[in-house]
């Protein structure tokens, strides 16, 4: 199947990615392209299968719920583009 | 010393004939002349390569036991975070990004007594087969300047081959270590999924991204092996099992060894001066008293798209954190909260990322969730039964890296589905969780390297290394000094 121009702004907006309307073809002609290669997979009769999810079959270990860090906020915010006092700075959400 | 293997260059650092400074020096020279042609490296830090260095001589002048790789400068993809230098992964997204932490691999390095060399290019978050999705510029191939390097790890790769750096890091996702290494005609291995931990390995799809070394030898490749395999507990899919010492199986006998050729690796589409090399690589096991015998892949084919499903669905979660509030480029005009994830997002990643994101976002919406998602990881246990069953035949399968030698800067930015394609053969690894290891083994009509790809069992590296280093020691393909950049 192919993606309409509909359908590539919908998925841009799910995925929070702005696409120019200058940029719209390119990119609908090239996912396109790619959904065409995965397509590929309907064909294959996978009846009784299970999806493998993980590369080794392996359990997920657990661990302790303890505390092991320090409190390092101020070096883990350094790198932030906008904080204050703290906290993280985001535009406006609530009036 | 630009030429010498790791065990050389322990060698000369143990017998004072070099210190751990003039090498580190020696490397950065050569780095510095050569990166304006190649862009290997993203950034190159004279001073804390050459004060890792000094601290190196100092505790050798003090009789310290230093760790295998004491002194010896080695140059690290820029998808492993590391405190002191700016971790990019290739995007504008990270362009000034510093880390908090040093990835495991690095503190590896560390512990091993390894010099920070710097930190080399990438295509973006890992997404690409030919280095030139970087938001740094393409790297150039150092057999010719023309070509691509082969990607995702083409930076590390061009900088071993370049001898810019004795040995470098790299992550192979779905061929990012060993196809690079092919077309520059050094060696690259990516271990078992989990043998390496991702502790601050910057995520790509995480049921397949695994680090591993690229080197000049699978000599070099063992003992780097051995410094980056183990457990780390902050990486859940890190395996807690024994050390190995992947040097133990170097001088094994040939005799015996069983090899299994998919008649899928030798097919259409590969180029002939890659068959030929191939051929005759695997004509010297033969002579050498091991058995080649048939195997079937035969899912090999869809490989490609189920990996296109998988990758992209893990990378749309993965890169989900890239929203402009806790790290990273944020956008500096927005109206509200969701036009600034919005215009952040679209700014800091480049055309590839993006697409990859957007393919993997539909194909977990819903509607398409089982028809996409659910039906690629039921074709990913296909692929993975197939070599579970050859590997009941046989210790090893041999074919080609990749169906091409290093291509045109150019060549396939056009058409992403061609650029897919051209990971075919390495692809089928990483879906099945297993090592591959790709080593040179001649040259095609136009002068440009060719790999051999040795792929194992889970947890076969050893010997997949010693098959190689048997073979490099006959052989000196991995020897040869690209073209454009003589010693």
């Amino acid at each position: 199947m192919s993606l309409s121009d509909d359908q590539i702004r919908r998925i841009a907006q799910l995925a929070r990615i702005a696409i120019g309307d200058e940029e719209s073809a390119q990119v609908r002609d090239r996912l396109n392209r790619v959904l065409g290669l995965i397509d590929q997979l309907q064909a294959v009769d996978t009846a009784g299968i299970e999806p493998m999810s993980h590369a080794l079959d392996v359990v997920q270990p657990l661990r302790p719920d303890a505390v092991t860090e320090s409190d390092q906020r101020a070096r883990f915010q350094s790198g932030a583009p906008a904080v204050e006092g703290g906290l993280y700075l985001v535009p406006k959400v609530i009036e | 010393m630009l030429d010498s293997s790791l065990t050389e260059l322990q060698a000369a650092l143990a017998a004072r004939k070099i210190s751990s400074v003039e090498l580190t020096r020696l490397f950065l020279d050569r780095s510095r002349a050569l990166n304006g042609a190649l862009n290997a490296y993203v950034t190159l830090d004279e001073e804390t390569s050459l004060d890792q260095a000094r601290k190196a001589d100092e505790r050798r002048a003090k009789g310290e036991a230093g760790g295998p790789l004491a002194g010896i400068p080695v140059a690290h993809k820029d998808i492993f975070c590391t405190r002191e230098l700016r971790t990019t992964c290739g995007s504008r997204m990270l362009e000034h990004y510093k880390s908090p932490y040093d990835a495991h691999v690095i503190e590896q390095f560390e512990h091993a007594g390894a010099v920070l060399l710097g930190k080399t290019n990438m295509d973006e978050f890992a997404m690409g087969s030919s280095n030139e999705t970087s938001h740094f510029g393409p790297v150039r191939n150092p057999w010719d300047r023309r070509l691509v390097p082969g990607g995702s790890s083409g930076g590390s790769a061009a900088a071993v081959a370049a001898r810019m750096a004795p040995a470098a890091t790299g992550t192979d996702t779905g061929g990012s270590i060993r196809q690079p290494a092919a077309l520059t005609g050094i060696c690259g291995l990516k271990p078992t999924y989990g043998l390496v931990s991702r502790y601050c390995m910057v995520a790509f799809a995480s049921s397949l991204d695994q680090g591993g070394p690229l080197g000049r030898s699978a000599a070099d490749l063992a003992l780097l092996l051995n410094v980056m395999a183990g457990h780390d507990a902050r990486d859940s899919t890190s395996l807690d099992r024994p050390k190995e010492d992947y040097t133990r199986d170097l001088d094994a006998p040939l005799k015996g060894l069983r090899i299994g050729l998919p008649a899928e690796y030798f097919g259409e589409g590969v180029e002939p001066g890659v068959l030929k090399c191939v051929r005759e690589a695997i004509a010297w096991f033969e002579a050498q008293g091991a058995r080649t015998l048939p195997v079937e892949l035969p899912n090999t084919a869809l490989a490609v798209p189920v990996y296109y499903v998988i990758a992209p669905a893990e990378a749309s979660s993965n890169l989900s954190r890239f929203d402009g509030v806790r790290y990273g480029h944020r956008a500096k005009d927005y109206a509200d909260l969701a036009d600034m994830y919005c215009r952040t997002r679209a700014e800091g990643f480049g055309p590839e990322v993006k697409r990859r994101i957007m393919i993997g976002t539909y194909v977990l919406s819903h509607g398409y969730y089982d028809a996409y998602y659910l039906q690629a990881q039921k074709v990913r246990r296909l692929i993975a039964r197939d070599f579970s069953e050859a590997f009941k035949q046989c210790d090893l399968v041999m074919g080609p890296t990749s169906p091409t030698t290093a291509f045109p800067l150019g060549a396939k930015t056009d058409d992403p589905v061609q650029m897919y394609l051209n990971d075919i053969f390495t692809i089928p690894a990483p879906l099945a969780g297993l090592p591959g290891l790709s080593i040179p083994c001649g040259f095609d009509g136009k002068g440009l390297p060719v790999g051999l790809q040795i792929m194992g069992n889970h947890f076969a590296e050893a010997r997949m290394l010693g098959a190689a280093h048997r073979y490099q020691r006959a052989t000196d393909w991995h020897r040869r000094v690209p073209k454009e950049t003589p010693l």
